[in-house]
Formats: structure tokens, C-alpha cells, sequence
């Protein structure tokens, strides 16, 4: 395929993505809203494999244990429900939102591997490209953490934050695909210390996204409400808090090694590995609060709300170095 | 680590708990009556109390946010000049809090020393016990297993002392520091974590040492040399040089470097035309004056090596090439003129010619060069292209006395006392030269003539003694970190007791700082076998006692 060609394939299915990434975020929202009202314990085998993988895994019987099944199928297996009324089969909202969240993320997967093909260079030179990558290490981190600890009430949430990048990428950032980049982009380093942050920042969007979770359900447990509401059906601000940590505890040494490589490429490109850039400020500011958040929820005192509040502190300060820092600041950074 | 931490810990998480003497942040007694030193030692607890650790890393955080808002000196001394024209007033105080110069500000310095004297506080005297911890031998089993998190207990019929050699046997073959004290064997795994995460931690004070080193024996300078020149490393060629505190002059290695040939590609279509997707220059260089000539391609992203520094391509430009004739006829200067880039794009720049050996008057000229010039629909110049497809340079001409003998520094891009001792010689002196073009000067006083294009790069030379002890700090904190939240340490206890009917009582407790995993049930349902699964009077009950919240799984079902 030409050039043309794959830049055409490419927006083609980045429409696909945003499309199927919102039907997957409505049909997250029915989940959480309708589709968990009674959760009849089943014989199904399938729900009794799926115990085996309790949320969070607090009691041990999850950590270590490889999981081979695709994301879908562990979601699915605990939703086998009976039909509220008789006769007619309610829509399996679980199902079919992690189906097209698949799909999205195929897709998703499609644009970034097209983009890269059209340009002959790993698919992150440019802001476009760049929230691109993020939203799809966001989306990945929250299948993973799907998979894993069947974190299905963060669909909703995940797919809004990455329907709302992957929006603002294409109004605003767009750049054709196989465009070329400055000749400082062009080294090795892109390939480790870009997708390195990229993945940082796509797992740290997880774990900001199960935080404000926590405060809305902090707020909830605390006016002890007995409602129906959304904020019933999903797990309890504690829980949320410990999901929030361990991605964080995944994000961060990640984040730590795309400083530590963004510094080398420095060195190698500008003369100095360390020059108080504003990117490199941010970047510096948001792993201190990091580093605060991780120490805060170590310390007695200052567990829960308060580390909470850091790591959204944390987080906006990441949101800040992305968007901020490359339209506000001028610096070395600055290739948009 | 002490003994505290067989209690259940209240769901801190591994790798990151912070030991009881950190945990008792509001507890440490306030001295009463007691002299300086009980003072100090009050202090002193105070400053390593995890809640003083996270106020000190939040104050680092927000202390380094001006540094991104305000023009920094460091990095761009012109434009905290541009913040001096513009906030006349307000500028000097931000100066007197060094906010122009954030990172080498006394209370930025202040805030990072606290900081990292906390952490050493904190640090060095948990490593010691760390150290103690792994050679002391696994600490005993608490009385009641029972209570643990992770517990369970069952039948058998073997006799407790095979049951209690078997566990050894067991837990000594799954890597566990294994010791046997009467009735109990008491095991430990996982001490990697604490280490890592110690590691982590001296790794980023030596990372800091590293640093500081780096920016006081280390020198940075700048210069900007054009195609056919050569820099000799030395301080009277640099436009810009910052050594370290400690830095000697004459510890400047004594290589050149000269640039033959510059050379950079643009793209030429698209939205993004003019944008130099490579560029580098072939350079001839020498470590010493006396060694053998070595070439090479400078580049971005590959610098240069040589003698101990580092030699880097930041920047490019041009150099046009001129001859000025004085009004006697005489060539009174030929050669290029390194011009500055007004606008990165296009590289439209802008330079001056002083020619102070003239005669009768010095002669002096501003011109703008334009790479491709193009008449824009308003008729005015403008370069459409960042590659010499078409230069033109406009040049506006002055005479008389250039102050260059008056010994006064001058910048030699700017002419001085224009106006006053420099007279323009108005529309006659002006014209847009292209190459190969001459301009005869009004009155007889000469003439310039735009002979053609070089290039200049800007090199920024550096050599950093912290470099490589940073990089081996920075890639131990990373490893260290990783190591911490990766292990979690575990206990597990087995205590075998003879029972009624000549049967034996087998509890097994579990102690796992954070999340626990599935090793304790592997490990009880190892030490029941495959036979006795049945005979248990309860099967393993590893959530007895868990102080952890009703799992979100059953919030679902």
C-alpha cells in the first residue's frame, strides 16, 4: 500500500475507534446503570472459574495467576443472569460493552500500526500521534486491569476520557499520517523514552480515573446512602483506593525510567541531561507528587482522602505537562 | 524491622510501608524543659517523620513550578532580560527571591538539602536495621496463629516432628529463610523488597552527590563557527562559557575542531515545508594540537567526543560573505558575517558589518538576509524557504567613528551610537543585494558587495564528571523502585502439636506486608498432600481475621 493509501486507512479506522469506543462507553453506562440489579448466582462453570479472579485481590488468591483469557471472556463469565421479565432476554449491556471496547481498541491499534507503516517511524512525532498513543495505552491499561481484576465499572469512565483525547486530537491536532518530524525526533530514543511515558501516562489515567471514583464513593459511603444509583454498584471507596494504588505502584517506576531516558536522549541530543526545560520541570513535578502520593498512603495519618487528593494533584500535573507545558511554555519540547 | 509488624498491619502496602519510627509523626514528645541537645534531638525527629517528607516533597514540587512560568537565566538570559523591560517594577523583587534563577536559588537549595537530609535520616538508619533483619533469624511464631491474616490448620497422623521437618523441608525448597524453635517452624521470604526500595532511595541521594559534582568540577560553553573555521578549545573563543565553581581553566582539554561543510534538508511540500528533518556537519578534529586529524559527522543526536568533553550541534544559520571597498578603493574587509535567525522558519536574519579599517570614514551596515526571497502582495521582502534557493539581503549602510577604540566591549551584532557618533547614509545607502550584487556607497565612500553564503553552526561544548556516576545512580533508583513494589516480604509460621487419638494439629499462619497472594494456600495445601485434603476439620481459611473491605467482586454479584 502507498503512502496515501495507509494515511487514508488510517483516519478511516481512527473514525472506526471513536465510533465503537462511544457505543462501548452507552453500553458501559447501561451496564452500570441497569445491567447489575441482581447478579443471580449461576452453576455456570464459566462463574466458577471467574471467582478465582476476585477484584483487586485482596485475599490473595489472584496475584501471580497468568491469565490467559481475553479481557471479554473474563467479564463476561460472571453475568450470565436470568431475564427480569419473563419472556424476554434483557440485553447483555457487560457483554456487548467489552466487545466493541475490543473491537475500539483493534481499531485503535489499526491507526497507530497505519500511521507508523505511512511515516516508516514509530507513530509518535507529533501531538496528534502522541494523544493518540496515550488513549490507547489508557484503554489498554484499563483492559488489562479489566482482565485482571475485572475492573468493569471503569469502562464507562475510561472510554469517556478516551472519547474526549481522541476527540480533541482530531479537531484540534490533526496531522496527516506520514508526515515527517524534526531531525531531533529521529533517534532510538523515541522508540524507548516516548513509548515509555506513553505507557506511564496511559496507566496513570486508570488509576486517576478509579481516584475520582473513590472520592465519589467516599462521598457516597460517608451520607450513607442505601440508594440504586451507580454509585451503589461499584466497589467500595476502599477498594477503589487500593485499585488506584496498584496502578500507580505499575505506572510509576515506568514514568521514573522515561525521565531517567528522556535525560540520556538529552544528553545525547542537547548537550546536558538535565536542563530544567519546562518539560522536564513538569515532568519532574508531577513524579515528586507521585512520590508523595505513594509515601502518603504509606503513613497512617494521611491515607485515604489525603494521598487521594495528591494523586489527583499528581495527575493534573501530568495532564499539565502534556497540554500545558506545549502550548503555554516555549522549549525544547515544543515540536508541535 | 521490628516486631510490630507481626500485628496485622492496617492494609499499608508493601513495598512502601513506612517503618513505626516514621508511622509516629504527631507522637514525638515535645521536649520539656530539656537543654539544646534534647532540643536537637527533637528536631532531628521531627525532620525525618514521613509527614516533614511529604511536606518537603510537595514544597520541591511547588517550589520548581516558577521555574517553568518565569524566563530562567540558565536557560534564557535574553528573555529575563525582555521580563526586566517589560515588569519594571515587579521584576527586581522576583530577583531578589532568585525566582530567575529557580533552581540555584538558596531556598530552593534549602528545601532539596531538607529533603534529602530527611530521607538519609530516614534511610541510613533503616538500612542498618534492614541489614540486621536479614542476618537475625526469622522471628518466632506468635502464639495464636489463628489471628493472622492468612491462617489455616488440619489433621494428620503423622507425628509432629515429621510434620514440622517436612514444613522445613517444604519452605527451605521454595527459597524461605527457614529457622525451627520448639513446636514451630518460623519462615521468611521477600527481604529483596526492602532492599530495593533502600536501594532506591541511596540511590537518588547519590544521584543528587552525582549532580552536584557534575556542576562543580564541569564547564558548558557555547560558541558559533561558521563553515572553514576551526575552534580551538580555549576560553577566549567561546561567545558564552559557564564553569563550574571548582572548574579550572587550565583544565580545558586542548582539542579543535573545524567545520568543513554544513549541510541540512528541509522538507519541501506539505504543511510542514521548511522543517529541517536532518542536518549535520562534516567536521575535521584533533584531541590535542600535536594528534592525528580525525573526521566526522556532527549531528543531532550524535555528538562529538573528543578530549574528554563532549561536543554538541544545537543550532544553524547563515554567514553570508561580503567585500567592502572604502573610499580610497582599498579592500578594507572580505569575509562572512555570521548573521542572527530572526525567525526559525524561513531564517530570515539579521546581522552587522563593521568595517572599522575604512578610510577616510569607518564604515558599518545592518542587513536582513533572506534565504529565498520572495515580494510578498504588499511588495516587502520575505523568505519563503529556509534553503539558499534564492538569497537577497537588504543592507542599510552608516559611517563614522564604530567606538571600537574606545576599548569598550561591544556586541558585534549591534552597531553603536548610531545617531550619535554613527551617521546613516539614508536612501542612497540602502539597496537589496543579490548575490554577486555590489552597492556603491554615496559620496565616494566605497562600496559592499554580497559575494555569496556560508553557514554557521552553534556548537555547545561540555564536559560533565557526574555524567556516568548519574546515569548509574538514576538506573539503580529505577531498578530499586521496580524491585520494591515487585516483592512483598512473607512470613509463615507451621505448628505441629499432638492431639487426642494420637492425631496431630497442624496450624500454619501467614504474615505478608501488603497484599498477600496465593503462595500460603500453595504452600498448606503442599504440606497436607494430596491424600489428607478431606481430613481437615476446616479447610484453609486465609481471609480469618483479614482486615480487608468486602471484596468489589461480590459488589458485583
Amino acid at each position: 500500500m502507498s503512502t496515501a493509501d495507509l494515511a487514508e486507512l488510517s483516519d478511516k479506522l481512527m473514525l472506526s475507534t471513536v465510533v465503537l469506543y462511544i457505543v462501548a462507553m452507552v453500553a458501559y453506562a447501561a451496564d452500570l446503570g441497569f445491567g447489575q440489579r441482581r447478579r443471580a448466582a449461576t452453576e455456570d462453570a464459566e462463574s466458577v472459574e471467574a471467582e478465582a479472579k476476585v477484584l483487586v485481590a485482596s485475599d490473595g488468591s489472584d496475584a501471580g495467576v497468568a491469565h490467559d483469557d481475553v479481557p471479554a471472556a473474563a467479564a463476561v463469565a460472571d453475568d450470565s443472569e436470568e431475564p427480569e421479565y419473563a419472556g424476554r432476554r434483557e440485553i447483555d449491556w457487560a457483554r456487548l460493552a467489552v466487545v466493541l471496547n475490543v473491537l475500539g481498541w483493534g481499531a485503535h491499534l489499526g491507526v497507530l500500526l497505519t500511521r507508523g507503516l505511512a511515516a516508516d517511524r514509530w507513530p509518535w512525532g507529533n501531538m496528534y500521534e502522541f494523544l493518540i498513543a496515550i488513549s490507547f495505552a489508557a484503554v489498554t491499561a484499563y483492559l488489562v486491569v479489566l482482565a485482571r481484576f475485572k475492573a468493569r465499572f471503569l469502562g464507562a469512565f475510561v472510554m469517556i476520557a478516551a472519547v474526549i483525547a481522541l476527540g480533541v486530537a482530531n479537531i484540534w491536532l490533526y496531522e496527516r499520517a506520514g508526515g515527517p518530524v524534526t531531525a531531533a525526533l529521529n533517534s532510538y530514543w523515541i522508540a524507548i523514552h516516548v513509548t515509555a511515558a506513553i505507557i506511564a501516562t496511559g496507566a496513570f489515567t486508570v488509576a486517576g480515573s478509579a481516584t475520582i471514583l473513590y472520592f465519589l464513593k467516599a462521598r457516597y459511603e460517608a451520607a450513607n446512602a442505601t440508594g440504586t444509583g451507580v454509585l451503589s454498584r461499584i466497589p467500595s471507596s476502599e477498594d477503589l483506593d487500593k485499585l488506584a494504588l496498584r496502578v500507580t505502584m505499575f505506572a510509576f517506576p515506568i514514568w521514573t525510567a522515561a525521565i531517567i531516558m528522556g535525560a540520556i536522549w538529552a544528553d545525547e541530543a542537547w548537550g546536558r541531561y538535565w536542563g530544567w526545560d519546562p518539560k522536564e520541570i513538569w515532568s519532574f513535578v508531577t513524579w515528586i507528587i507521585y512520590a508523595a502520593y505513594l509515601h502518603a498512603r504509606a503513613t497512617a495519618g494521611w491515607k485515604g482522602r489525603k494521598a487521594a487528593i495528591l494523586s489527583l494533584l499528581a495527575f493534573a500535573a501530568l495532564l499539565f505537562n502534556f497540554f500545558g507545558v506545549n502550548y503555554m511554555f516555549s522549549g525544547l519540547h515544543s515540536y508541535a | 524491622m521490628s516486631d510490630t509488624d507481626v500485628e496485622p498491619d492496617a492494609g499499608i502496602e508493601p513495598g512502601i510501608a513506612a517503618p513505626p519510627e516514621r508511622q509516629a509523626a504527631q507522637d514525638v514528645p515535645r521536649p520539656k524543659g530539656m537543654g539544646p541537645i534534647g532540643w536537637l534531638r527533637w528536631a532531628w525527629r521531627q525532620l525525618t517523620t514521613m509527614r516533614t517528607a511529604l511536606i518537603l516533597l510537595f514544597l520541591t514540587a511547588l517550589g520548581a513550578v516558577p521555574g517553568s512560568i518565569l524566563p530562567q537565566r540558565g536557560q534564557a538570559p535574553e528573555k529575563v532580560a525582555q521580563y526586566y523591560v517589560d515588569h519594571k517594577t515587579l521584576a527586581p523583587w522576583l530577583d531578589k527571591f532568585s525566582l530567575f534563577d529557580v533552581f540555584g536559588a538558596p531556598w530552593f537549595a534549602a528545601i532539596y538539602i531538607l529533603l534529602f537530609v530527611s530521607l538519609a535520616g530516614c534511610v541510613i538508619p533503616r538500612a542498618v536495621k534492614h541489614y540486621q533483619a536479614m542476618r537475625a533469624r526469622p522471628p518466632a511464631a506468635p502464639r495464636n496463629l489463628g489471628r493472622l491474616p492468612q491462617s489455616a490448620s488440619y489433621e494428620t497422623d503423622e507425628a509432629p516432628d515429621k510434620v514440622l521437618e517436612e514444613a522445613r523441608a517444604l519452605l527451605k525448597g521454595r527459597r524461605f529463610r527457614v529457622d525451627t524453635g520448639g513446636s514451630a517452624v518460623a519462615a521468611e521470604k521477600g527481604y529483596l523488597g526492602e532492599t530495593g526500595n533502600l536501594l532506591f532511595h541511596l540511590a537518588l541521594l547519590a544521584l543528587l552527590f552525582a549532580l552536584g559534582s557534575g556542576s562543580l568540577f564541569g564547564y558548558r560553553g557555547n560558541v558559533l563557527v561558521t563553515e572553514g573555521d576551526t575552534f580551538v578549545n580555549s576560553l577566549s573563543r567561546y561567545d558564552q562559557f559557564n564553569p563550574g565553581r571548582s572548574f579550572n581553566a587550565g583544565d580545558l582539554a586542548p582539542f579543535s575542531v573545524r567545520i568543513d561543510k554544513f549541510s541540512a534538508k528541509y522538507e519541501t511540500g506539505g504543511d510542514k515545508r521548511g522543517l529541517a528533518t536532518d542536518f549535520g556537519a562534516k567536521v575535521h578534529y584533533r584531541d590535542t594540537p600535536s594528534g592525528p586529524e580525525k573526521t566526522a559527522d556532527l549531528k543531532v543526536n550524535h555528538p562529538l567526543k573528543v578530549g574528554g568533553a563532549k561536543v554538541y550541534l544545537l543550532g544553524h544559520g547563515y554567514s553570508p560573505q561580503f567585500t567592502v571597498r572604502d573610499g580610497k578603493g582599498n579592500i578594507a574587509f572580505r569575509g562572512s558575517v555570521p548573521f542572527l535567525t530572526m525567525e526559525p522558519r524561513n531564517l530570515t536574519s539579521e546581522g552587522v558589518i563593521k568595517v572599522p579599517d575604512a578610510v577616510p570614514d569607518q564604515l558599518a551596515f545592518y542587513g536582513i538576509l533572506f534565504p529565498t526571497a520572495v515580494t510578498t502582495q504588499d511588495g516587502r521582502l520575505a523568505s519563503a524557504f529556509p534553503g539558499a534557493l534564492r538569497p537577497a539581503i537588504t543592507i542599510a549602510s552608516f559611517k563614522g567613528d564604530l567606538g571600537l577604540d574606545s576599548g569598550t566591549p561591544q556586541s558585534v551584532y549591534k552597531i553603536e551610537g548610531i545617531g550619535k557618533t554613527v551617521q546613516p547614509l539614508g536612501k542612497k545607502g540602502q539597496k537589496v543585494l543579490m548575490q554577486g550584487e555590489t552597492l556603491k556607497l554615496p559620496d565616494g565612500e566605497g562600496s559592499i558587495t554580497f559575494d555569496g553564503l556560508k553557514q554557521w553552526t552553534s556548537l555547545s561544548v561540555n564536559h560533565d564528571p557526574g555524567r556516568f556516576p548519574a546515569l548509574f545512580a538514576a538506573i539503580l533508583a529505577v531498578l530499586g523502585v521496580a524491585t520494591s513494589f515487585m516483592i512483598r516480604r512473607r512470613r509463615v509460621w507451621v505448628r505441629a502439636s499432638a492431639a487426642e487419638g494420637g492425631r496431630t494439629v497442624v496450624e500454619v499462619g501467614g504474615l505478608t506486608l501488603g497484599n498477600a497472594t496465593s503462595e500460603f494456600d500453595d504452600i498448606v495445601a503442599a504440606l497436607r498432600g494430596p491424600d489428607e485434603e478431606a481430613d481437615g476439620p476446616e479447610g484453609p481459611a486465609d481471609e480469618n481475621g483479614h482486615d480487608g473491605p468486602a471484596e468489589p467482586a461480590k459488589a458485583e454479584e
